[in-house]
């Protein structure tokens, strides 16, 4: 994994498609997350480590304002998609979120049908003319969730009948129908046994070639096979980020060393 | 530390075998016990006065479902008619006809009795307007012989019930010693029987010096556009103010007052909102006295924080994640609530919603002061719409204006509406359990 990793590194030509400047989230007095910056490239899994209440969590729901359900949380400084300010008064964060689409970190279906999971992102955005596109949606999306050879017989069964990895596969599905250009995965395979996780990963490396990945994780060996961007956080702090490669190999902060030698953390 | 741990023997704690308890744990275990036997009693204490509770409302309330009937098969040619009505008393003429008949009817089994047009006055009150009447309504009946089922007087269906017994019995007008040998020889002979009191379910309220014509049909009629109101108006308004209040509202100082108030409503002693409900609806908006739709509108303030707390409740019960879910993929605030969460909370709103209107169904209090109570409800609405203005009134009340009558025969009346009415009530309560287990969903 790492060379592939450094083979990535080579081709250094990418865009950036999420630039977070000068960040600051506080949970009513809490100073959350502290003068974050980061730049997320297209066409990259990027993934945020740290120990539990670092603020990777909060982070990754700064960038499609998934923090705004909470109340008093606020959210200061600028996140840039594609150059534009997606914390701007006239942003509808409806509108962001189905271009920034998101997997949770326990899989979420909906207690309806597996194609209803998939097709609803579709049918309230509009994205299909009629049942024949919906039909290709779903099936679409369902292939590029890497299930539709699994659930293509039983597409009216309950999508909380299958299996936990079957079911964090579907939320992906249902993230990618609505054809969104940033993926943010909350720590997808948390709730997931070790082969349920394989898959999934196996996907996530998928899904690197269309979108723009970011990943939250617990696990560090997992950033290693997955990402080829790391960002360490610590008490709020973004304390490294950079190539996945040279994070787990040679970290300039000490703070990094540490924990991914398993000294904190 | 571990060799700390290794030297514990030398305590003398580990040292106690298993099997002997140690005084500690025989304490402990005996506290077990009693606050078992505590729990067992109360749960027994209150099995008890259930059992006593429904023992003596079937008891008493039974007999109201029976009723005392004299039949008799009797037919009226034409003639007959037209002679009658050619008397000066015709129902007198009659009357005359019906003793004929019925002596007729004795005297085929062998049965021999004397009595006069008083007595069966008494029995079975005016039988000659009956008579005539039905006559007058149907005449193409004439001729052919009817089955009269003429009820028997509150006294005589007291006899069969042992309400009334010849010890207890003085002669008065409404009923003699003399007459009970009559009533005897009748069931002798068949004539005069007990038989299930269809009219007790789909009548109407009688006068108060008529306990056997008295039904309660009229008022669970009323209490259907009662609970028509309610729920039109408390369900929609009272599902709206949750799911603001739970999913929309900003959490502030104020939202918190609301909760509070709406917890206390729910507290709130009924004839409160009673008298509410007489000085607003009725003597500012002068809507109608004694009507459904003022009892609807009283009872819909007293189910609303009910509705209004069950439906939190269950929308609270409606996992975060799937609201994360529905965000997620770019729905509204208001889709994820819709699309989502309230097919989700349905069941348990919809659970909430019978129990509040159960709780209005069997509301007694506010009604006394809107008027409801001590109205005689003598007949059905006329229409639909006149089912919501139209004074009338309502189960509870009529089980409480029987209850307050002078006639023992409305006694048995008052039972017999309690198990009217908790039939409806066990019949709302089974509805909420089956939606419930139906639809409960487990994450």
């Amino acid at each position: 994994m790492n060379d592939m990793t450094r083979v990535e590194r080579a081709v250094d030509s990418k865009d950036i498609k999420i630039a977070a400047n000068n960040v600051q989230v506080y949970y009513g007095d809490t100073h959350a997350i502290k003068d974050v910056d980061v730049k997320i490239e297209d066409k990259t899994v990027t993934a945020f480590i740290g120990p539990s209440g670092c603020g990777k969590s909060t982070f990754l729901r700064c960038l499609n304002r998934m923090n705004d359900t909470i109340d008093i949380c606020r959210v200061q400084g600028d996140i840039l998609l594609d150059g534009e300010d997606i914390y701007d008064k006239r942003v509808d964060p409806v509108q962001l979120r189905a271009k920034v689409g998101m997997v949770f970190q326990k899989p979420n279906p909906f207690p309806k049908s597996i194609y209803d999971n998939v097709a609803y992102g579709p049918r309230i955005h509009g994205l299909a003319k009629n049942k024949a596109e919906l039909d290709e949606i779903v099936e679409k999306s369902l292939r590029r969730g890497a299930i539709w050879d699994e659930v293509k017989d039983r597409l009216d069964a309950p999508g909380t009948g299958l299996s936990g990895g079957q079911q964090q596969r579907l939320c992906i599905a249902r993230a990618v129908a609505t054809e969104p250009e940033v993926l943010l995965m909350d720590e997808p395979c948390s709730a997931l046994d070790p082969i349920a996780t394989a898959q999934v990963e196996e996907l996530i490396d998928e899904l690197r070639s269309r979108y723009s990945v970011v990943i939250v994780t617990h696990s560090m060996q997992q950033a290693a096979r997955v990402s080829q961007k790391t960002a360490f956080f610590h008490l709020g702090n973004l304390v490294e980020f950079g190539e996945t490669g040279q994070i787990f190999t040679n970290p300039e902060d000490s703070r990094t060393e540490s924990y991914i030698t398993g000294r904190i953390g | 530390m571990t060799d700390a741990s290794m030297q514990s023997p030398e305590t003398g704690r580990h040292a106690v075998s298993l099997t002997a308890a140690d005084p500690r744990t025989i304490k402990r275990a005996n506290a077990e016990k009693r606050f078992r036997a505590y729990g067992i009693i109360a749960i027994a204490t209150g099995l008890f006065f259930l059992i006593v509770l429904f023992a003596s409302i079937l008891s008493q309330g039974i007999p109201a479902f029976q009723r005392t009937v004299v039949s008799v098969d009797f037919t009226l040619t034409p003639q007959q008619q037209e002679e009658a009505e050619g008397t000066l008393f015709k129902t007198k003429a009659y009357s005359d006809l019906f003793i004929a008949e019925l002596n007729a009817e004795l005297a085929e089994r062998g049965i021999t009795v004397d009595f006069d047009e008083a007595a069966i006055e008494r029995l079975l009150g005016k039988v000659g307007g009956t008579i005539r009447t039905f006559y007058a309504d149907n005449p193409d009946k004439l001729g052919e012989p009817i089955g009269f089922d003429l009820t028997a007087s509150s006294r005589v269906d007291g006899y069969f019930k042992g309400r009334v017994s010849r010890d207890t019995l003085q002669d008065s007008r409404f009923l003699q010693l003399s007459d009970l040998d009559l009533v005897d020889a009748l069931e002798e002979a068949g004539i005069i029987k007990q038989v299930f009191n269809w009219p007790f379910i789909t009548g109407a309220d009688s006068g108060v010096d008529n306990p056997g014509g008295a039904g309660i049909g009229a008022s669970v009629v009323g209490s259907f556009f009662m609970m028509l109101v309610v729920l039109g108006l408390s369900l929609p308004i009272g599902v709206a103010a949750s799911i603001y209040l739970e999913e929309f509202a900003p959490q502030n100082k104020f939202t918190d007052l609301i909760e509070v108030n709406i917890s206390n409503l729910a507290a709130v002693p009924s004839i409160v909102f009673g008298i509410l409900g007489l000085a607003v609806f009725i003597q500012f908006m002068h809507l109608p006295q004694s009507a459904p739709l003022v009892g609807g509108l009283v009872l819909t303030l007293m189910t609303l924080p009910t509705i209004i707390i069950s439906t939190r409740a269950s929308l609270k019960a409606v996992p975060p994640s799937i609201r994360d879910a529905a965000l997620g993929v770019g729905a509204s605030k208001m889709q994820a609530v819709f699309h989502h969460v309230l097919p989700l909370a349905a069941p348990g709103i919809l659970t909430g919603t019978i129990i509040g209107l159960a709780q209005a169904l069997g509301e007694t209090a506010p009604l006394l002061l809107i008027g409801m109570v001590g109205f005689v409800a003598r007949g059905y609405p006329d229409g639909f719409l006149a089912g919501f203005t139209e004074p009338n009134s309502a189960m509870p009340a009529q089980i409480y204006t029987w209850a307050a009558r002078a006639d023992v025969g409305f006694y048995e009346k008052a039972w017999g509406g309690i198990i009217i009415l908790l039939m409806f009530l066990l019949t709302m309560n089974i509805i909420a359990i089956i939606l419930r287990r139906r639809f409960e969903r487990r994450w």
